[in-house]
């Protein structure tokens, strides 16, 4: 991604006022279980997210980040305990103020274009011309602009994951979640990624992000909050983190040995 | 043999000169299966995406009746119609029997369970792989179903087809509440069977030819639209 084409993706998200972003920041997480198949998934999780750090949550593979993001996001519902943004019980409310990008993109069997579009006129009545504008600038903000007609899933999977992200975007939400947005990508996809990434939260919109790449952690993130076995064991500065984990299981896992 | 190859040679006559009687034999059969198509299309997919998406107590017990209803035997139908539409029957005073409007509504109920149940697997699909995108972007139900029969549209219509080529190829229901009375309910299918029975073999023949030539019709653009799906990566 060229330096301008950063600087023009800065304008993407619009600024929202102080105050109405903030209220719908904060979650709080008690006592969270999740239980499926006579396991429980996430195992008490006591937590609280704040407006303002990029928050990174890390954990091996089957950890429960997937798990603890939908419900975060109100798409699962606990078996016990809460989770509640500014007070409001997570569900169909809290959930139209956020975005999610999935770790396996879904994306409509449209046009690159149309996939942005469909949200663009959900989400908001703009005319037609503004319409079209907002979405070509989205599009070129990761670098899709010359694949707005193809279908989406036609693209590749760097490209899907860039298109999920800024079809998030456009929704314009308070909060974004993101699940492994980057896995498999090439540098320039990760790095056009975190560029609207961080951008989004420049503009005011609270990230909340999965990953397993320690370097991205260092770019982008400002907490991380780390998962085993259904449960956080640690929520720290990304620079404490990353010299000294507080958990042997976020030790564990830097040092690449297996959390059993 | 003699026979066989001189009624080829007429029938084949009959279709080059677009003969007046089997043009209007044609035509009425397109036209009543086309409209019973119509109307199956909207109660089927209603209903199939209906059951797509809906959770209620009693699904799984409409759905294995709608499937089952989908290898309703044509005669049966015919009968049923036949005894709704009967003078001595709840719809007799309406008058409809030995009608094109009677031969449509028993070939809209013979096919209207084809549409819904594989509109109902089609869509169901489709929503299982959007449903997570729908749900984190709180998209109202009417959105959804739209987009969903949008985004399934070669599907669906390949769905059509299927119902549209068992409609026009029927023949017991037709023949029993539409009687095959010549310039009035004579259709494809009664056509052959009652030239058949009386050895006019040509005019037989030659609707036999244009029917399976519909058939292949619709085979060809059951393909065509495959690949073109496919080409979209809209299937
Ligand atoms: N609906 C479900 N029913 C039963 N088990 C489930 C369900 N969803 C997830 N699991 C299990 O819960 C565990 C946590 O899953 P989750 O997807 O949250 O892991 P994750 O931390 O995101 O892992 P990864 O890094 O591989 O994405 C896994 O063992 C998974 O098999
Ligand atoms: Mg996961």
């Amino acid at each position: 991604m060229r330096m301008h084409d950063a600087a023009e993706a800065l304008s993407l998200v619009r600024p929202r006022p102080a105050g109405d972003a903030d209220n719908l920041q904060t979650a709080d997480v008690k006592g969270l279980v999740f239980q499926a198949g006579g396991r429980r998934l996430i195992d008490g999780v006591d937590l609280t997210i704040n407006p303002g750090p990029i928050t990174m949550i890390m954990g091996p593979n089957g950890a429960g980040k997937s798990l603890l993001l939908r419900l975060l996001h109100g798409l699962l519902t606990p078996t016990s305990g809460s989770v509640s943004w500014n007070g409001e019980k997570a569900g169909d409310g809290t959930r139209k103020r956020q975005a999610m990008v999935f770790q396996k993109p879904v994306l409509l069997r449209r046009s690159v274009a149309a996939n942005v579009d469909f949200v663009l006129k959900l989400k908001n009545g703009r005319n037609r011309t503004e319409r079209i504008e907002r979405r070509n600038a989205l599009l070129h903000s990761v670098g899709l602009s010359d694949h707005a007609k193809q279908p989406a899933r036609l693209l590749s999977g760097g490209e899907q994951q860039r298109l999920a992200l800024i079809r998030a975007l456009a929704s314009e939400p308070g909060v974004l979640f993101l699940d492994e947005p980057t896995a498999s990508l090439d540098p320039a996809s990760v790095l056009m990624i975190e560029n609207a990434v961080s951008e989004a939260h420049l503009k005011g919109v609270k990230i909340i992000f999965i990953t397993h790449d320690i370097g991205q952690v260092k770019r982008l993130g400002d907490e991380v909050v780390f998962m085993a076995k259904g449960r956080v064991t640690e929520q720290t500065s990304v620079p404490a983190f990353v010299s000294a984990p507080r958990s042997k299981e976020a030790d564990a896992y830097l040092n690449g040995r297996l959390v059993i | 043999m003699q026979d066989f190859a001189e009624a080829f040679r007429l029938a084949f006559g009959l279709v080059g000169s677009a003969d007046p009687d089997l043009i209007e034999i044609v035509v009425l059969s397109l036209r009543v299966s086309f409209t019973a198509l119509l109307i199956s299309c909207a109660i089927g997919l209603t209903l199939g995406a209906f059951l797509a998406i809906a959770r209620f107590p009693g699904r799984g017990a409409l759905l294995v009746l709608v499937n089952a209803l989908m290898g309703l035997p044509p005669v049966v139908v015919g009968l049923f119609v036949y005894m709704m539409l009967s003078r001595a029957g709840p719809l007799g005073v309406m008058q409809l029997l030995y009608t094109p409007t009677a031969m449509i509504i028993a070939q809209t109920i013979l096919i209207t369970p084809i549409i819904a149940a594989l509109s109902r697997q089609v869509i169901e699909d489709l929503n299982g792989e959007y449903a997570d995108f729908f749900r984190s972007v709180s998209v109202p139900m009417a959105d959804r179903l739209w987009a969903l029969l949008w985004d399934a549209r070669f599907s669906l219509l390949t769905v059509a087809l299927a119902g549209f080529g068992r409609a026009v190829a029927e023949v017991g229901a037709v023949m029993i509440v539409g009687g095959n009375i010549d310039h009035l309910t004579r259709v494809m299918t009664t056509a052959i069977a009652l030239e058949t029975s009386k050895g006019d073999l040509a005019l037989a023949l030659a609707l036999g030819i244009i029917l399976l030539g519909i058939a292949l019709a619709v085979n060809a653009a059951v393909m065509g639209l495959k690949t073109q799906a496919v080409r979209h990566a809209y299937a």
